[in-house]
């Protein structure tokens, strides 16, 4: 693997004061890829960014790039870029010469700089906004400053902190194709930190997920969404009911009960809403909540396991709240988790 | 209209009254074409506004108040820039201390600093009257320099700090190229707040004039002991509308307001 790799984090630990924030960590990074760092708040997803970019000094550990151990190089000499999550434009300066800071102090100067700074706004499709200050863009916009600003430089990473989550729906959509544009065309490595999965798995062509300040699981969106190895992964991507298994048995409340089918030997399962069967099965629950989801109904099951969350398609008739009601968690549907916490 | 209603626009034109009442009979008095400083003025003259330029002591003093408080102000910028800086950045231990350190001046009584001055640096040491008046102009407008500064401060982002290391910079660049352009309208607020602060200041420079050195409103109430005549209450005029003047410039091109 380290033969091909493009920047490897190895034994990274981070800390602020005596807090540590990232413990051990491992990472390698193939030259072109489109990485997520997905996890919740305090996971250490920004913690390790903000150290790949050289903000953040590292308490133990080696950070390599293309080669060469930067641990130790300042920020200003890593040819990393980061688009922040508020963007972090210069208030004072227009867009063009946002653009063009970098390379100015590069010593670009007169048509080669000019050149650079309209294909960089170009780009982004700004080129009419080159004389506008930041505070006369919109959110959107503002981010393909940020962006552009930061790839005239051709960084040899590029780190994205919460790309798309200041922008509403649509613009998101348009700045997601933008990225993915970018990555294509330019072919540089990027890395970018969400708490949201489905940006992660829309986006990324491989996916960290992060939990306290270690990586719980790395896989290609279709292997976490649908192959969770954790109780903590299964329960982030969206499988709503997560059971421990123990000797073949599902453990819920105390109680061991019996699945129907082949229970694999593994720490436990999760099921999705809609890989909960309704109306048959061995088990038994109240209907607490239901809610109408377009091409689908919710419900939400009070049952001896706990609670259940479950779907139906919107055809099917629908279960009014009160109503006992049989269920099943069929063994074969749910995901096989290595490992419960 | 009843008692009531009378009342609240009464009691309005009671406070303006007493707030711009005394301004306006100041400037009165000095076109005043009589001998003494009297209201009502006696006449119509302009004489004790040209007067104003040609008492020599007044000259000399001018000299030295506008010393004070450009020198004074922007000695206090030169520390209170990278004071306030430190302050509102980085998390420093005994970080409110040195805050309040700093405002102390603005706290404690003018005429006690002046007197605290005199009594354990200038006379001990032998300091010179003209560095001791530097010093404590400086000292007195350093609050209100880290004050606004730190304002400015606390309403810029700092990731635009680390963006500039990122694209390139060191922090002390990025400082220069991104930092103090965007607080540029806080410094020239500072900057002014501090020339009126020092250039009005008496109690404590009150302590620290000598023979032959003296700022301007020390001047003033040296002269009226002496002589008694429009000519104080014409100077008065001319400051309190350069006073004014250069606020409502400030407030124009600035926003002075935000600052403050």
């Amino acid at each position: 693997m380290s033969d091909q790799s493009y920047l490897s984090l190895e034994k990274l630990t981070l800390a602020y004061g005596d807090t540590v924030a990232v413990a051990d960590l491992d990472l390698d990074i193939r030259r072109g890829e489109l990485i997520a760092l997905l996890g919740p708040s305090g996971c250490g997803k920004t913690t390790t960014m903000r150290a790949i970019a050289g903000l953040l000094p590292v308490k133990s550990g080696r950070v390599r790039l293309d080669g060469a151990d930067i641990t130790h190089v300042s920020p200003n000499k890593r040819a990393v870029g980061l688009v922040f999550q508020s963007y972090a434009l210069f208030p004072h300066l227009s867009v063009y010469e946002n653009v063009a800071f970098g390379l100015r102090l590069k010593g670009m100067r007169g048509a080669d700089l000019d050149a650079r700074v309209q294909q960089g706004i170009t780009s982004v499709g700004l080129s009419n906004f080159a004389n506008r200050r930041p505070g006369e863009l919109s959110g959107g916009q503002q981010q393909r400053v940020a962006l552009a600003r930061s790839m005239v430089m051709e960084p040899k990473v590029l780190l994205l902190d919460e790309p798309l989550s200041n922008l509403d729906a649509r613009l998101r959509l348009e700045m997601r194709t933008e990225l993915q544009r970018v990555q294509k065309e330019t072919g540089v490595t990027m890395i970018f930190v969400t708490h949201d999965q489905a940006e992660a798995l829309a986006l990324a062509d491989r996916i960290v997920v992060m939990k306290r300040g270690a990586i719980e699981q790395i896989g290609s969106p279709q292997d976490i969404y649908n192959r969770p190895q954790s109780s903590f992964v299964a329960d982030f991507v969206g499988f709503e009911n997560v059971f421990a298994l123990e000797g073949g048995k599902l453990k819920a409340n105390g109680h061991l009960y019996d699945l129907q089918g082949d229970v694999p030997s593994v720490a436990g399962l999760a099921w999705r809403p809609r890989m909960v069967t309704l109306g048959e099965g061995p088990f038994r629950g109240t209907v607490r909540g239901t809610s109408f989801a377009g091409d689908r109904r919710e419900y939400l099951l009070d049952t001896p396991l706990g609670p259940i969350k479950a779907e139906d398609d919107a055809s099917a008739p629908v279960h009014e709240l009160g109503t006992e009601l049989a269920f099943d968690l069929p063994a074969r549907k749910a995901a096989p988790l290595a490992s419960f916490t | 209209m009843n008692a009531r209603t009378l009342f609240i626009p009464l009691t309005l034109f009671v406070v303006i009254a007493f707030l711009i009442g005394p301004f306006l009979i100041i400037v009165a008095a000095s076109f005043s074409a009589g001998e003494t400083l009297a209201f009502p003025p006696q006449g119509f003259s302009l004489r004790w506004i040209a007067k104003v330029f040609t008492v020599e002591s007044f000259r000399a003093s001018f000299g030295m108040s506008l010393f004070l408080a450009i020198g004074g102000t922007a000695a206090a910028l030169v520390m209170g820039i990278p004071a306030s800086y430190a302050l509102s950045r980085y998390k420093l231990p005994g970080a409110e201390v040195i805050r309040t350190v700093v405002s102390a001046p603005i706290i404690v009584p003018g005429i006690i600093v002046g007197l605290a001055l005199l009594r354990y640096i200038v006379v001990p040491f032998g300091v010179g009257i003209s560095l001791a008046l530097f010093l404590a102009h400086t000292a007195l407008v350093l609050p209100y320099a880290v004050r606004v500064v730190s304002a400015s401060l606390d309403n810029l982002r700092s990731d635009i700090e680390e963006a500039a290391v990122l694209l390139g910079s060191s922090r002390l660049g990025a400082f220069f190229r991104v930092v103090l352009p965007n607080i540029r309208g806080g410094i020239l607020s500072a900057f002014i707040l501090g020339f009126v602060t020092s250039f009005n200041q008496v109690p404590v420079s009150l302590f620290l004039s000598g023979p032959g050195v003296r700022t301007l409103p020390i001047d003033m109430i040296a002269y009226m002991e002496i002589v008694f005549d429009p000519s104080v209450a014409a100077l008065s005029s001319l400051l309190a509308f350069l006073s004014i003047g250069i606020v409502f410039a400030a407030e124009r091109f600035l926003g002075f307001s935000r600052y403050v």
